[in-house]
């Protein structure tokens, strides 16, 4: 009943907005198509001057409103994310100055020599030195940003530091897992063929690989404050992305491709709850590439601690291989034969 | 949809006199109205089905905006229309995605491209240059009829069981190739890919007969640098078509043969709802490039009949000289030229390699330079003119307003650096919406408006056309202008629900708001529908052959010119089109192109 009254009052509105279109048509003509032409002339004109006032105004506040809720005030959680903050100020100050002075100029030239009885618009087809004037100065502008843009762009795509942590991180319909290369600091080799659920192998690690044994796999992203990352990124099915706001990173998770992203946190998760006031913050990782029809929940957590408390963590989780395998791990407790038997059967089948 | 159209066409030339100039063969109703050759009917066409489009794809807009804006509320008559689709009254996210990808796709391809090029090249190239009809009218009018069998596939996937495609208008595999991944990849994905192999074909039927029109079919006198800024625009429109469209249909056949052949162009090491799939050794990313080759020319293709009817109207209704006519020739040259090298801006984030990333960024941010030129003579052609704010003169001013606040964030995310933070999030579709969509819109209704009355031989109503320009500036910006706040925010763009998220679920009061304005412009373009068509056949009636006081040839055509445009003669051009605010022999202030130049004036 809601619905049919709400298109009533529409189709009611659209009636008055018509009769009244085509009385002024009428009347416009009893008046003399020229006068009218010349009165809703300088209506048009004020209002196109008017809407420039008001609608620097509403920049102004809207950048009031809505600047507290970016990303901005709470700096960013990347010591290489600053960089790009920077950057966008300064795209921001060399675009907004042109912003300004061309808008203003658009709709005051509008205003200003919209027309008049017996004026005479002024006849200038071109002039050289105008327009190189106008060629030249945006090009120089642009070098700069350029430059500045190519050389942060190079640093950050270029090779990460020796030291840096090393993860990986594999997306899937609709998920991210999480694997660390355990004590040896080498991520075992995968192979697509190897995946099987039952058996726990979502990732398809070559379990014959050795470096594979001390992998861990997590839900949970950790990593060390004050420390370079490096994450090794993938994908099992569709084309994912790793998007990191708060770092101010982003990189597609491919599959069959595998792709890298480093950065270094300078603020632990409880420092970023203090400095966005948020008692609930957390660093999330956001799927920014559609995946299918849960992307929208594909979320992703990282903790950011301090050395102290991530290698806490870190000792506290138990190799994969374990996990499959508890029969091998030298710390369990030997489990039934039942189970075990059940998944040697799950897993044989894609041994070679 | 045909029967609409030929419903118009009849009515429109039923009062039509008969000033047929050449052609005296019989003509029926088939072929005058339906299948017909003449350039202006077959612009037309284009433009009642680019409106129809319009209508869709701006209605799958607020849908889905219903779900951005009130993620908590439910609207049980969606269940009535869509049945599954919007179970309980909540559209589901399958039918969202599916919204958001018909949405983009129906508005840059069969909008757009087809709906702004395809009736304004077809209607202004013979008229401006001084030519009876397009150089082969047969591939023109298969042009349209190879676009409506495109539009029939794309309207029937709408109606299949699994759905439409739903992976985005860009249809990145693997998504976009396995039907295991997305209700929307099932057969909903190979009617889309067969919808724009027809399109690309009624594409390039139509450029290929753009540029050979302009280029052999000029009347006498009507050198290049004579012709308007809009042929211009609509010959670089042709030829970035004719060499980009190829390749996309290149993607799209090897798309439909890995989805149906077994092949593995784009897909490789792929484990999908737990089946490990036989492909290796294809490349995901190989699409995106096939893609953005057309893709990043498309908006241009877009954007650059928008900039030259702009040209046009700026200059007629200053009635000054569009400053600068050759830099304006030279900059639309550049942006041709450039279009075509800066594709993988768009892939700053797949792993590119950084040394390809730097060169695109270095050609990308390039284009500036052409674009600022074009903005920087705008507003000289407004300076000291005596302007009139017809309709489509606001619709060309807006125009420029929104390619320069839509331009500039371009510097932002065409820099690689800024890109990785801005990619993908709600500040790419604040920066296209502006530029390429809005502004692009306004271009289409500033034409509209223009030569409105040249197509019918009636005005449209002016109230009703200002109310749709005010509302719909105001309503764009109140739209967009905050979506950059939520980019930067870090934002995604393609979500379904924030609420979930402790980093974007602050935005739900501005979600809201973006909704309801985008209700009021849709309803604002539904008086722009009722205009266009109660005016076609009860609006004021065009009495004079010269309405704006233009200069170009179109004009000298009767007031409801027939199919060969000029009885008698072709007239022959003397100068170019731009002799504005010059003293006539008769004392108007323009001097048309087909006036012989005079003793006392300088030869242009």
């Amino acid at each position: 009943m809601k619905e049919l009254l709400i298109i009533a009052i529409v189709i009611m509105v659209f009636l008055v907005i018509f009769q009244i279109a085509k009385a002024s048509e009428y009347v416009s003509v009893l008046k003399g198509e020229d006068k009218t032409r010349k009165q809703t002339n300088k209506i048009n004109g004020f209002l196109l001057i008017s809407f420039l006032i008001l609608g620097l105004i509403g920049v102004y506040v809207c950048n009031e409103w809505f600047y507290p809720k970016t990303l901005f005030p709470a700096g960013s959680a990347s010591v290489e994310g600053e960089k790009i903050d920077l950057m966008l100020y300064i795209t921001i100050g060399v675009t907004g100055v042109v912003f300004l002075i061309t808008q203003i100029l658009l709709f005051w030239f509008s205003f200003r020599y919209q027309e008049k009885d017996g004026k005479k618009a002024f006849f200038f087809p071109h002039n050289t030195k105008l327009e190189l004037l106008w060629t030249t100065v945006p090009a120089i502008f642009l070098t700069v940003l350029v430059v500045f843009g190519l050389v942060n762009w190079f640093k950050m795509t270029g090779e990460a530091p020796k030291n840096a942590t090393l993860i990986e991180i594999t997306g899937h319909q609709f998920a991210w897992d999480i694997r660390y290369p355990g004590k040896d600091g080498v991520l075992g080799k995968k192979n697509y063929r190897l995946y099987n659920k039952p058996s726990g192998n979502t990732l398809g690690v070559d379990f014959q690989d050795p470096a594979s044994l001390d992998d861990l796999k997590t839900t949970e992203m950790h990593m060390p404050v004050n420390k370079p990352v490096k994450l090794v990124i993938g994908a099992m099915d569709v084309i994912h992305d790793v998007g990191l706001p708060h770092f101010r990173m982003k990189m597609d998770a491919v599959p069959g491709i595998p792709t890298t992203m480093w950065f270094t946190p300078q603020y632990t998760t409880e420092q970023m709850k203090v400095r966005t006031g948020n008692v609930n913050f957390r660093y999330e990782i956001s799927c920014d590439q559609v995946c299918g029809k849960s992307h929208f929940s594909m979320r992703g957590i990282i903790v950011v601690e301090t050395e102290g408390e991530y290698n806490k963590w870190l000792d506290a989780q138990k190799p994969d291989y374990y996990a499959m395998y508890p029969d091998k791990d030298p710390t369990a407790k030997p489990a039934t034969p039942d189970t075990t038997k059940k998944l040697i059967a799950a897993i044989l089948p894609v041994k070679k | 949809m045909s029967t609409v159209i030929t419903a118009n066409e009849a009515i429109l030339h039923g009062v039509q006199g008969d000033s047929h100039a050449e052609h005296h063969h019989k003509e029926t109703f088939i072929t005058k109205y339906v299948f017909s050759q003449d350039h202006k009917t077959i612009a037309k066409q284009f433009l009642v089905t680019g409106i129809i489009w319009a209508f869709i794809g701006g209605l799958f807009s607020v849908i889905f905006r219903l779900q951005l804006g009130y993620p908590e509320s439910t609207f049980p008559w969606l269940e009535d229309l869509f049945g599954h689709w919007a179970k309980g009254g909540k559209i589901q996210p399958e039918f969202y995605y599916a919204l958001v990808t018909m949405h983009g796709t129906i508005l840059v391809f069969f909008v757009l491209t087809a709906g702004l090029s395809g009736t304004f090249s077809n209607f202004l190239i013979p008229l401006q240059i001084g030519a009876r009809d397009m150089a082969s009218p047969l591939l023109n009018m298969l042009s349209y009829w190879f676009f409506f069998m495109a539009s029939v596939v794309m309207i029937s996937s709408l109606f299949v069981q699994t759905g439409p495609a739903s992976g985005g208008w860009t249809v990145y595999p693997p998504l976009s190739a396995l039907g295991d991944a997305s209700m929307g990849s099932k057969i909903g994905m190979d009617l889309w890919l067969v919808s724009m192999a027809l399109f690309i074909v009624s594409s390039l039927l139509g450029g290929l007969n753009y540029i050979t029109t302009v280029l052999n079919m000029r009347t006498k006198g009507m050198s290049m640098t004579r012709m308007p800024l809009t042929i211009w625009a609509f010959f670089f429109t042709a030829v970035l078509g004719v060499l980009s469209f190829p390749v996309l249909l290149s993607g799209a056949i090897l798309l439909l043969f890995d989805r149906n052949l077994g092949t593995s162009f784009f897909l490789s090491d792929i484990v999908v709802a737990g089946k490990i799939l036989p492909n290796e050794g294809g490349s995901a990313i190989l699409f995106q490039h096939l893609f953005w080759f057309l893709g990043h020319p498309e908006v241009y293709i877009i954007l650059l009949p928008a900039m030259g009817m702009s040209s046009e109207i700026l200059s007629v209704n200053s009635r000054k000289p569009i400053f600068g006519y050759m830099a304006m020739v030279g900059s639309l040259f550049a942006i041709t030229v450039l279009a075509f090298l800066v594709w993988a801006h768009h892939m700053f984030v797949t792993g590119l390699n950084p040394y390809l990333g730097g060169i695109f960024v270095l050609l990308t941010l390039l284009i500036a330079v052409p674009s600022a030129i074009k903005v920087f003579n705008w507003l000289t052609t407004l300076w000291r003119g005596n302007i009139r704010f017809t309709p489509a003169m606001l619709f060309a001013i807006g125009f420029v307003s929104l390619f320069i606040s839509g331009g500039l964030t371009g510097i932002f995310l065409g820099n690689s650096a800024l890109d990785i933070h801005l990619h993908d999030t709600y500040f790419v579709i604040a920066h296209f919406h502006i530029v390429m969509g809005v502004a692009s819109f306004f271009g289409l209704f500033a034409g509209v408006y223009h030569w409105y009355p040249k197509m019918f031989g009636t005005y449209l109503n002016n109230t009703l056309a200002y109310i749709h320009f005010w509302v719909t500036i105001v309503g764009a910006y109140l739209i967009f202008w905050p979506m950059h706040y939520e980019g930067l925010a870090g934002m995604p763009r393609r979500y379904y629900d924030f609420s979930t998220w402790e980093s974007f679920k602050m935005f739900g009061g501005l979600n809201e708001f973006i909704s309801l304005i985008a209700m009021i412009v849709f309803a604002a373009q539904l008086l722009f529908i009722i205009n266009f068509f109660y005016s076609i056949w009860k609006g004021r009636k065009v009495t004079t052959m010269n309405p704006w006081d233009a200069n170009t040839l179109e004009w000298t055509t009767p007031i409801r010119p027939g199919h060969g445009n000029w009885v008698g003669e072709i007239p022959e051009v003397h100068r170019w089109p731009y002799d504005y605010a010059k003293e006539s022999k008769d004392g108007k202030d323009f001097i048309m192109q087909n006036v012989p130049v005079g003793d006392d004036e300088e030869k242009h």
